[in-house]
């Protein structure tokens, strides 16, 4: 545990070192620009649209940290040959996947807390001495809480593609890793037209087979409740509790799948 | 020091880059670009090119349906010698893309409320502040409608639609009748479909109509629009008034008044009879009281008819 720790923290300081956090600047200026702008362009939606502005570009940001992070954690350490200093330490193979991974996580979960700060400051400034009456007509208030459940489910998305970067990581270059990880998380969106599959073919064998690749692939379009939570629907807690528990077994599956992976891959 | 010499040098180059291409602007001024055409017009296929992106997508659409209808509004104001065209070429020309950009916003973000109940007012407005296709912007609503069924406000604003620009007094009460029956609706709508339906067009109704919307309106433009829209009802009843008193004067003196000043001499008004902006009406040669074209007020609408003939 202490092994996997170490490793997390170094993934996390070698991030920070890399210059990562440096998003959430653009980040700010992002929201700090379009709440200025917007005021003058949307006919009244300019919390709407921050809303949708922040939840997206969190969910971008994230993205590309995840992806162009997670690629390199294992291939990087191959490329530049500081595996072969690592593998003789007295920690196990399983432990590198998973402070590597444990580590990215914490980069991710600094970096949505503290662009959440800013969402929900950026907000409380547009709400600031908004008439009550205005404020009543809004689908849901500036500084709705509801927002954190929507924040939570585009972290553990990004949670879930991180594990994906990591397993193509650890058998595959940089490149082809990021491509496959892209290709995964579109693919991820839209795994639901597969389930629905019989009603645009009649081939009993080709919606079989659809149906079980819809299985096996990530669904990454469920993590996806932004427009609920922008227009006040509820988000049951449920539905909370079951995606992340899909997304707890999924990365668990991923990360099993990395480590054996990675231990059968021979160095000498 | 050596920074500063580069940040200065930079600077300057930036500045001189700017100025150049400031005198290449006068020389060569740059045409306007009001090319609105859409690469895609398929809500589906937008839905699927913006991955999880789509609300923001719609907010990107809600923009631009924004400016492009602005933009129009502007140049037809900006060339008010213009004809107007008849209605149905009036939305294939300046408004052309309108729909499709509401229709995209909507697709994207089908709980989009503002983009249908705005949008339906930039559509139906009469050409040239709109697009002056009620029938589209009854389809636009008619489709917030089916992803909110019990949304009695896009009822209303059907049946606002049919009353104020299709003078479809039947239709109208019909859709006010619908949204009154919406658990949580207004309990004005009820009466409203009834005076509707007995009455057609009248304009207490009318009046009701707008200062329901300028009570409701969440946005500085539509409570001017709603606004706008009292002074002029306010005004079609201050000329009724005054040209009674013109007709009057006719009656007795056997010719209209040459000015309002005759009338004042004669005792008939205190003064000038001024619009709700402030500017006096203007008096025809034949007796007519009518808005002076300097009225902001100007054109005044075409009303809503009485079934039951004249108010």
């Amino acid at each position: 545990m202490k092994a996997i720790a170490a490793i997390a923290v170094n993934v996390f300081r070698e991030s920070v070192r890399d210059k990562v956090l440096y998003n959430l600047v653009a980040f700010a200026i992002l929201l700090i620009g379009a709440s200025y702008v917007l005021g003058q362009l949307t006919a009244g939606q300019d919390v709407k649209i921050i809303k949708d502005l922040g939840l997206s570009a969190t969910s971008i940001f994230g993205l590309f940290i995840a992806v162009f992070i997670g690629i390199g954690l294992v291939s990087k350490e191959v490329e530049r040959k500081s595996v072969y200093s690592l593998l003789p330490k007295p920690i196990h193979r399983y432990q590198l996947i998973v402070g590597k991974y444990a580590g990215l996580a914490l980069t991710l979960v600094v970096n949505m807390a503290i662009m959440t700060l800013a969402l929900y400051g950026v907000l409380l400034y547009m709400a600031w001495g908004v008439d009550p009456a205005v404020q009543r007509a809004w689908d849901a208030p500036a500084l709705d809480p509801a927002l954190l459940k929507a924040i939570a489910l585009i972290l553990t998305g990004l949670l879930l593609v991180t594990a994906i970067a990591l397993f193509f990581s650890t058998f595959s270059t940089p490149l082809l890793s990021a491509a496959l990880t892209f290709g995964f998380y579109i693919a991820g969106q839209f795994s639901v037209d597969l389930r629905n599959f019989d009603q645009v073919v009649d081939s009993k064998a080709a919606v079989f087979l659809a149906r079980g690749v819809y299985w096996v692939l990530p669904n990454l379009a469920q993590f996806d409740v932004k427009a609920q939570v922008v227009h006040g629907q509820a988000v049951p807690d449920t539905y909370l509790a079951l995606t992340m528990a899909y997304a707890v077994l999924y990365i668990a599956m991923l990360l099993v799948v990395a480590a054996f992976v990675f231990s059968k891959r021979d160095f000498k | 020091m050596r920074t500063l010499g580069v940040v200065a040098l930079a600077a300057g180059l930036l500045v001189a880059a700017a100025r150049v291409q400031a005198a290449r602007e006068r020389a060569f001024p740059p045409t306007i670009d009001v090319d609105d055409s859409l690469l895609v017009t398929s809500g589906s296929a937008l839905r699927r090119l913006s991955v999880s992106l789509n609300p923001l997508a719609a907010d990107m659409y809600w923009i631009r349906a924004i400016q492009y209808y602005g933009g129009a509004k502007r140049r037809l104001t900006e060339d008010p010698l213009k004809p107007a065209p008849p209605p149905m070429i009036a939305a294939s020309s300046e408004y052309e893309q309108l729909y499709t950009l509401l229709d995209l916003t909507t697709t994207l973000d089908p709980r989009f409320d503002v983009a249908y109940r705005f949008g339906a007012v930039f559509l139906a407005e009469a050409y040239p502040s709109g697009a002056g296709r009620a029938d589209l912007a009854i389809k636009l609503l008619q489709k917030g409608l089916r992803e909110r069924p019990d949304k009695w406000e896009y009822m209303e604003d059907i049946g606002f639609v049919y009353y104020w620009f299709e003078h479809d007094y039947r239709e109208a009460a019909a859709w006010f009748d619908k949204a009154g029956d919406v658990p949580g609706a207004p309990n004005w709508l009820k009466p409203l479909a009834a005076t509707t339906l007995a009455q057609g067009g009248d304009r207490r109704s009318s009046r009701v109509m707008w200062l329901n919307m300028l009570q409701t309106a969440q946005v500085d433009w539509l409570r001017a629009a709603a606004e706008h829209r009292l002074k002029q009802l306010a005004a079609l009843e201050n000329i009724e008034a005054a040209q009674a008193l013109v007709d009057a004067f006719t009656r007795d003196t056997g010719r209209p008044p040459a000015d309002w000043g005759t009338l004042v001499r004669a005792g008939r008004v205190r003064g000038f009879i001024l619009d709700p902006d402030g500017v006096p009406y203007e008096l025809t040669p034949d007796g007519k009281v009518q808005l002076s074209p300097a009225s902001p007020l100007n054109p005044l609408p075409t009303e809503p008819q009485r079934a039951d003939g004249p108010r």
